[in-house]
C-alpha cells in the first residue's frame, strides 16, 4: 500500500510522519507528473485552502485528482482538505472538488485566538485528541454522509463513502488512530 | 508547554510551504491572497520605504490593519517594535493572528525583548544565528524567521543567517551530551532548548526565510537551504508587476527543487525591485535586537 500526500502547501510533513510511524510508504504530490505515480489513497492536509486550491488548479493537478476521488480512491482530508472536498462553502465563493456533499463554514471559530484543543468521541474510534487551528466546521450534510463527531453542537468529522474528512488536525497530536482507521479504509 | 503555545506553534506549521507577503492596503492584501499568499503582513510602509523615509518607524494604525483583516480570509500578521509590549497588547486586542516583533521598526527597548509568554496571540521573531533564535523562543516566540536585510532586495544576509543557523544546528547535533551544558553557556540560551536541538536536529518551532527575497529563484534558494517557507516584503509591491511576481514566487516555493519550472516562472516578470547592495546600506536592521 502506498499513500499519496498532497504537498503543495501546509502541514503535509506531519501526515508523512504519522505514516512513517505506521510503517506505510508514501509519495508526495507537488506537480502534475506526480499524479502518474501509483497510490491507493490520498491525504489532503491542513494549510490554507485558498493557496492549495489555487496551486492545484494552476499546476494542472485539479482535474485528475477530482477524477481519482470521484472514481472512489480513499481520501483523508483535514481542515483545509475538508474545505477542498466540500460541495459548498458557506462564507466563500471559491469552489474546489465538490465531491463531498457537505456545507462548511471557513474560519468558523474566528481568528487564531479562537483556536483550541479538546478531546471528543469519534464514532468507531473512541475519544480522540482534536486540535482546531482557525478551523472550519460543517453546517449541513447531504445524503450518504455519516456524521462521526460533533464538538459543542458543531459537526467536525464525517465520512461520505470513500472520503473521511474532519475540521481538526489528527496529524498534530501523537495519536495514530485516525490514520490507522484510514489505512483500514484503504485495505477494506 | 502551555496549550496556547502549542496551538500557536501549530498555526505556524499550517503556514509551511507558503509565502507571507507584506501589504499596505486592503487592495494589496486581496492581490496577495489571490496570488496565493498563505498569510499577509499588514504594515503602513514596506521596509524599502521605511529605509528611504528614515525617522522612527512604529506599529501601524489599527484601523488600517482591521481594514486588511476584513479584506482577506487568510491569517493577518502585523509588526510591533522590539520590546514595545503595549504595541503588542494593542495588536492582541484587535485579534491579530501573529505578531512580528520586528527589527524592521525602530526598537523601543535596547535591552529587553517582549515577554511573549504573557500573550495569547503568537509571535514570530527574526534571528541571524541560533543563539538569537533560541533566545526568542525562550521568551515565547512560536515561529522564527531569518532577519536577512529587509527592504534591500539583496538576499545575501538571509543566506548568511540561514547558513549560520544550519551550521550551528549541525554542530550541536554532533556534540556529545556532556558538551551541551557549555554550549548553552556559549549561546546564552536555556539548556533544555540546546538539548532539543541536539536530539531533533532542528529548531523547536517553524523557521521561515525573510529579508531580501526578490525573485522566484531567491525564494527557492532559501527553501533549498532549509527554510520552511518565505516572507516577501518589499520584493513584490516594489516590483514592476506585483501580481505576476507574487504568483511566481508562490509556485517556486512549492516546487523549489524543480529548476525547469523556476526557469519558466522567472520569465517576463518585469522589473525586479531595484535593490541596494549590503555595502551601500546606511542602516543594518539585522543588528537590532539580539
Amino acid at each position: 500500500m502506498v499513500i499519496a500526500v498532497l504537498a503543495v502547501q501546509g502541514a503535509f510533513a506531519e501526515h508523512e510522519q504519522m505514516l512513517e510511524r505506521l510503517g506505510v510508504p508514501y509519495v508526495e504530490l507537488r506537480k502534475k507528473e506526480d499524479l502518474l505515480q501509483k497510490y491507493d489513497g490520498i491525504i489532503l492536509p491542513g494549510g490554507e485552502s485558498t493557496v492549495q486550491g489555487k496551486l492545484l488548479k494552476e499546476l494542472d493537478m485539479f482535474d485528475t485528482l477530482k477524477q481519482q476521488i470521484e472514481n472512489g480512491i480513499p481520501v483523508l482530508a483535514t481542515c483545509a482538505g475538508l474545505i477542498l472536498l466540500a460541495d459548498k462553502i458557506e462564507n466563500d465563493e471559491r469552489e474546489y472538488f465538490k465531491t463531498l456533499p457537505v456545507t462548511v463554514k471557513r474560519n468558523a471559530y474566528g481568528r487564531q485566538l479562537g483556536s483550541f484543543y479538546t478531546e471528543q468521541e469519534l464514532t468507531g474510534i473512541g475519544v480522540i485528541p482534536m486540535t482546531f487551528i482557525r478551523a472550519p466546521y460543517i453546517t449541513d450534510v447531504g445524503e450518504g454522509v455519516e456524521i462521526l463527531a460533533e464538538e459543542n453542537g458543531h459537526i467536525v468529522a464525517v465520512r461520505g463513502k470513500n472520503q473521511l474528512a474532519m475540521s481538526f488536525h489528527p496529524e498534530l497530536d501523537h495519536d495514530e488512530r485516525i490514520h490507522k482507521y484510514f489505512v483500514d479504509m484503504i485495505s477494506a | 508547554m502551555s496549550e496556547r503555545y502549542k496551538l500557536n506553534k501549530e498555526l505556524a506549521q499550517m503556514l509551511k510551504g507558503g509565502v507571507i507577503m507584506d501589504v499596505t492596503t486592503p487592495e494589496q492584501a486581496k492581490i496577495a491572497e489571490a496570488a496565493g499568499a498563505c498569510a499577509v503582513m499588514a504594515l503602513e510602509r514596506i521596509p524599502a520605504d521605511i529605509r528611504a523615509a528614515g525617522g522612527v518607524s512604529r506599529m501601524s494604525d489599527p484601523k488600517m490593519i482591521k481594514g486588511i483583516q476584513d479584506a482577506v480570509s487568510i491569517p493577518v500578521m502585523a509588526k510591533c517594535r522590539i520590546g514595545h509590549f503595549v504595541e503588542a497588547q494593542v495588536l492582541e486586542a484587535i485579534e491579530i493572528d501573529y505578531i512580528d516583533e520586528s527589527e524592521v521598526l525602530s526598537p523601543a527597548d535596547d535591552i529587553y525583548h517582549i515577554d511573549k509568554t504573557k500573550f495569547k496571540v503568537p509571535f514570530v521573531c527574526g534571528a541571524k544565528d541560533l543563539g538569537e533564535a533560541l533566545r526568542r523562543i525562550s521568551e515565547g516566540a512560536s515561529m522564527i524567521r531569518t532577519k536577512g536585510e529587509p527592504g534591500t532586495g539583496d538576499i545575501v544576509q538571509a543566506v548568511r543567517h540561514m547558513r549560520m543557523m544550519n551550521s550551528e544546528i549541525a554542530k550541536i547535533t554532533a556534540m556529545r551530551e556532556d558538551e551541551l551544558f557549555q554550549e548553552a553557556k556559549v549561546l546564552q540560551v536555556p539548556y533544555d532548548l540546546v538539548v532539543y536541538v541536539h536530539e531533533n536536529g532542528k529548531l523547536p518551532v517553524v523557521n521561515f526565510a525573510a529579508g531580501g527575497v526578490a525573485t522566484p529563484a531567491d525564494a527557492a534558494l532559501m527553501m533549498q537551504l532549509g527554510a520552511e517557507g518565505v516572507f516577501v516584503g518589499s520584493g513584490i509591491f516594489k516590483s514592476g508587476n506585483p501580481e505576476k511576481r507574487a504568483n511566481a514566487i508562490v509556485k517556486a516555493v512549492t516546487n523549489y527543487k524543480d529548476a525547469g519550472l523556476i526557469a519558466s516562472l522567472s520569465e517576463d516578470l518585469g522589473e525586479a525591485m531595484v535593490g541596494i547592495n549590503e555595502q551601500e546600506i546606511q542602516l543594518l536592521m539585522a543588528e537590532r535586537g539580539k
